[in-house]
């Protein structure tokens, strides 16, 4: 039985992971950038919840709309003053450095608001736990609803970039901005509105790491973004199924690695695995292998 | 004199320039320091410089040169820093030389550094891009993450390993433990100094350079720029490709050493051999100039001392280090700015080359 | 005995036939051409010859070797060197260094010799630069010799690939739609450049062109393609006159 409690886990922390690699990998897919400061954002998500609900007394799910509507505006800010201006630029890397430099500024600027000191998460979720089994199985709320969150975000977000004419105009200009912008689409929009989904998603992964590892410090992110960003290559960066599959997967080696090899290998296990796969599968699980044409 | 400066190819002279600002800015230094002009924390950050310096243009060799993202580099450092540190912890009573033994000490770190570039580059370098940038991050985590739980002791019987902690090594009375897992390893000698440090960065240029400006850094740069056209001439990628990754990674092995041989305690920790080491290399390449060599050296001057000369404003110094970053690279590399500028100050130069010169020559 | 030989030669890309038993042969000394449509396999069969595609099926003999299914790297090797339909070349690079990149593996000197400055590494690079200099001239493009690639103009651009493509001294050339984006000028004096080389080096060259003036003028024998088949085949006025060819060209009235 314990298997099963590991794996619900490993899916529960893999959900988290898929949550904030979808908001990678629509990054990605669309303005081809390694968005660093992504898992900061996370961090600042939850900043905001802790403050409204922790200081000023707030109900949760007000609290939590808060942090949506903060993060959102954030990463939209981000994209249009730091990015925005470099999307030409002569080198992919200088805006993968300013992505960088967003992230030092985005932590710093907690640090200075909040200090270093790790502040204990408010518990938001409280569910029930169930048991099954005859109580040798034991489920908590927050796997379930962090679970639940993922599912469902996962099918609206097909069914927006399948069903809308937004999510339309987003495939077109990941496959080509020049075309689209031709087309007429508004291709500065459709790229704030992709990092405006991406920074919401990011508030609401913020929730659920915390409340299922209620610590919070500036550097929160920091390491769950990387996991993230792994998961979404592990899947095949740019593919929305790719990044759900990348992060259950990660959440399920992680939590099983540590379990059952070493707890303290948990990171090369990790990314033992991811480069294993992307040896055999250069990109991704689901990722096309596009070769350059001669 | 001036003429016969000018009859130098431009390649030659501008690396002389290099070589003459390296060497300027020692001899400045030790002056000062004569003169007791130095604070004790500007001088205990000068071997930590020179470290800083090959890192950044060691990575050069890779992004500018051979134009792959590689956000590991931190992890060959940390190869070579180990297996170093190691050594001279090991010979320490054995080659009471401390030249000798820190010069054997460098030759190893390169080399463990140099093969672990190669062990990964082989099944590595076919990836492309952010592929590879992400694979080579989880190379430098996972050797951080491997050296954290390694126990390796000596006693009279040998050496002892473990990957579980230090009581695990079944060690005689007389043991001692080396690698301490998470504490890394303890007493080195402090053979490195800032001198060595200069003769180091020196000896890095001088291969670096004279690469770049031979048949190999030529075919090199034809990869980067065209890696189709490069084939169809007969270009042997792979083995470019990976040279350029090792001689990359045996240098990052090199400052490993001298970073190692600094410290009496060496630990991998996030903050030093971390993901975020490398990402603060690349920035150093990035920001310096992708490509120009001496724009690395100054970056990696400056940033690293920016932060010092900010100490003053405490608890802001990283927000502006983060602000200052994010306007030099919106100034330097966006297309609006750079088109302001040449409107406005077509006789200004940062770091970088011009851009009607070719890249990749001299420094 | 022919220098190419091509028998049978094939590619599938996800059940399309791109080409399909496509034969040619080109004897020493000829000025080839290669026509057809948009879409019609012609680049194809250059990747095929170059081995930036694996035939499914088919031999190709390059002076009676065969090369079928070799590296790229190993074609060069054998003797075919190309240019590209999108020039490709070492942008960031001198123009002579671009020409040097092309002799790579004709001046040899180690790694080591390179970085130590050793004799060796003084004199090959020595008459590395002679000799670039020496194809750089033919092409016209001595005075440019250390203006960075990117900035030639779009002609000299065409020329220098085509200058790189011979420093590897083949035995035959590839072009790929060379006289692509340029005007009436630029493609007569490219197409004395063409025959210049051909006659200067003594080479075989094979192109592939869109302009027929370009074709008509300088090519002593054509392939027709399309929709990778072989349409016709033969001496270039007979195969321009030929009804199905101008038909494939025009459409059916």
């Amino acid at each position: 039985m314990s298997f099963l409690s590991y794996l619900i886990n490993g899916i529960s922390l893999g959900s988290v992971y898929a949550i904030i690699a979808l908001g990678y990998t629509m990054v990605y897919g669309i303005a081809k950038m390694l968005n660093f400061a992504h898992g900061d954002v996370i961090m600042i998500g939850a900043y905001i919840v802790f403050t409204c609900v922790s200081s000023a007394g707030m109900h949760p799910a007000l609290a939590v709309l808060i942090s949506i509507v903060g993060c959102t505006v954030l990463g939209v800010a981000i994209e249009r003053v730091a990015y925005r201006p470099l999307r030409n630029a002569a080198s992919p890397l200088a805006v993968l450095i300013t992505a960088i430099g967003m992230s030092y500024l985005l932590q710093n600027v907690a640090l200075l608001i909040f200090g270093a000191n790790t502040k204990t998460f408010p518990e938001i979720l409280t569910l029930p736990s169930i048991s099954l089994a005859g109580g040798q199985l034991n489920i908590t709320g927050t796997s379930l609803v962090t679970i639940g969150a993922c599912i469902v975000i996962m099918i609206c977000l097909m069914a927006f970039i399948h069903r809308t004419k937004a999510g339309q105009a987003m495939l077109a200009v990941s496959e080509d901005k020049g075309a689209a912008q031709l087309m007429g689409i508004n291709v500065n929009g459709t790229i704030a509105l992709t990092f405006a989904i991406g920074s919401a998603l990011a508030a609401v992964a913020g929730v659920l790491l915390c409340s299922a590892y209620p610590s919070l410090t500036p550097y929160t992110g920091s390491m769950p973004g990387i996991r993230a960003f792994v998961a979404a290559v592990f899947g095949g960066i740019g593919s929305i199924p790719g990044a759900f599959i990348g992060g259950i997967l990660l959440g399920v080696i992680e939590i099983l690695g540590r379990a059952y090899i070493s707890s303290q290998l948990a990171d090369a296990i990790v990314f033992g695995v991811l480069i294993v796969v992307l040896l055999v599968k250069p990109a991704g699980i689901l990722g096309k292998n596009i070769q350059e044409k001669v | 004199m001036w003429k016969k400066w000018m009859a130098l190819k431009k390649t030659t002279r501008s690396s002389a320039v290099t070589y003459a600002i390296v060497i300027a800015a020692y001899l400045v230094i030790q002056l000062l320091s004569s003169l007791g002009l130095l604070s004790s924390l500007f001088t205990g950050l000068l071997v930590p410089l020179c470290t800083y310096v090959i890192l950044a243009v060691s990575l050069n060799l890779v992004v500018g040169f051979l134009g792959e993202l590689s956000l590991g580099h931190a992890g060959f450092m940390c190869v070579g820093a180990f297996a170093s540190a190691f050594f001279s912890r090991c010979m320490e009573d054995a080659i009471p030389v401390s030249g000798l033994r820190f010069l054997i000490a460098l030759l190893i770190g390169a080399a463990v550094a140099g093969l672990f570039g190669i062990l990964i580059g082989i099944p590595v370098l076919r990836l492309k891009g952010d592929y590879l940038a992400i694979v080579t991050l989880a190379f430098g985590e996972i050797i951080k993450n491997v050296i954290n739980v390694l126990f390796i002791g000596r006693d009279s019987n040998g050496f002892h390993f473990s990957t579980k902690d230090a009581v695990s090594l079944n060690m005689e009375p007389d043991g001692e433990v080396l690698i301490n897992g998470p504490q890394g390893i303890t007493g080195t000698p402090k053979d490195a100094t800032f001198t060595i440090g200069v003769i180091l960065i020196l000896i890095s240029l001088f291969l670096i350079i004279n690469l770049i400006n031979s048949r190999s850094g030529r075919a090199i740069m034809a990869i980067r720029d065209n890696r189709i056209a490069a084939e169809s001439i007969g270009i042997n990628i792979t083995k470019y490709k990976l040279m350029a990754f090792a001689i990359s990674a045996a240098l990052a092995g090199v400052a490993g050493v001298l970073y190692a041989h600094n410290l009496s305690t060496l630990t991998a920790t996030p903050k030093n051999f971390g993901y975020n080491m490398s990402i603060m290399i690349l920035v150093f390449v990035v920001l310096g100039g992708i490509g120009s060599i001496r724009g690395s050296i100054i970056a990696a001057v400056v940033l690293t001392l920016l932060p010092e000369m900010l100490r003053g404003l405490s608890d802001y110094r990283m927000l502006i280090y983060a602000i200052v970053l994010i306007l030099m690279m919106l100034f330097n590399w966006a297309p609006k700015a750079i088109e302001w500028r040449e409107r406005h100050l077509s006789k200004f130069r940062f770091f970088g080359r011009r851009k009607d010169e070719p890249a990749g020559k001299g420094a | 005995m022919a220098l190419l030989e091509v028998k049978n030669l094939s590619i599938s890309f996800g059940g399309l036939r791109a080409v399909d038993a496509f034969e040619i042969q080109i004897e020493k000394g000829q000025l080839y051409g290669l026509i057809g449509p948009n879409g019609a396999g012609k680049t194809t069969v250059f990747n095929l010859l170059t081995g930036v595609y694996r035939p499914n099926e088919g031999i190709i003999r390059l002076d009676g070797t065969d090369i079928t299914g070799k590296s790229p790297i190993e074609i060069n090797h054998a003797g075919i060197a190309r240019t590209f339909q999108n020039i490709r070349l070492f942008k960031e690079l001198s123009v002579l260094d671009n020409v040097k990149a092309g002799l790579h593996n004709h001046y040899r000197y180690s790694t080591l010799e390179g970085i130590f400055r050793l004799p060796k590494f003084r004199r090959m690079e020595r008459e590395m630069d002679a000799r670039a200099m020496e194809i750089l001239k033919v092409f016209d493009l001595g005075e440019e010799a250390e203006t960075k690639a990117a900035n030639l103009p779009y002609g000299k651009q065409r020329k220098l690939e085509i200058a790189r493509a011979m420093a590897t001294e083949p035995k035959l050339l590839l072009l790929d739609e060379p006289a692509a984006g340029m005007n009436p000028n630029e493609t007569g004096e490219l197409m004395e450049t063409i025959r210049f080389v051909r006659d200067h080096f003594d080479m075989t060259i094979l192109l592939i062109e869109h302009d027929m003036k370009l074709v008509s003028g300088i090519c002593e024998e054509l392939t027709v393609l399309n929709f990778g088949h072989v349409l016709a085949q033969g001496e270039t006025s007979a195969v321009l006159n030929n009804p199905e060819v101008i038909s494939a060209y025009l459409g059916d009235e």
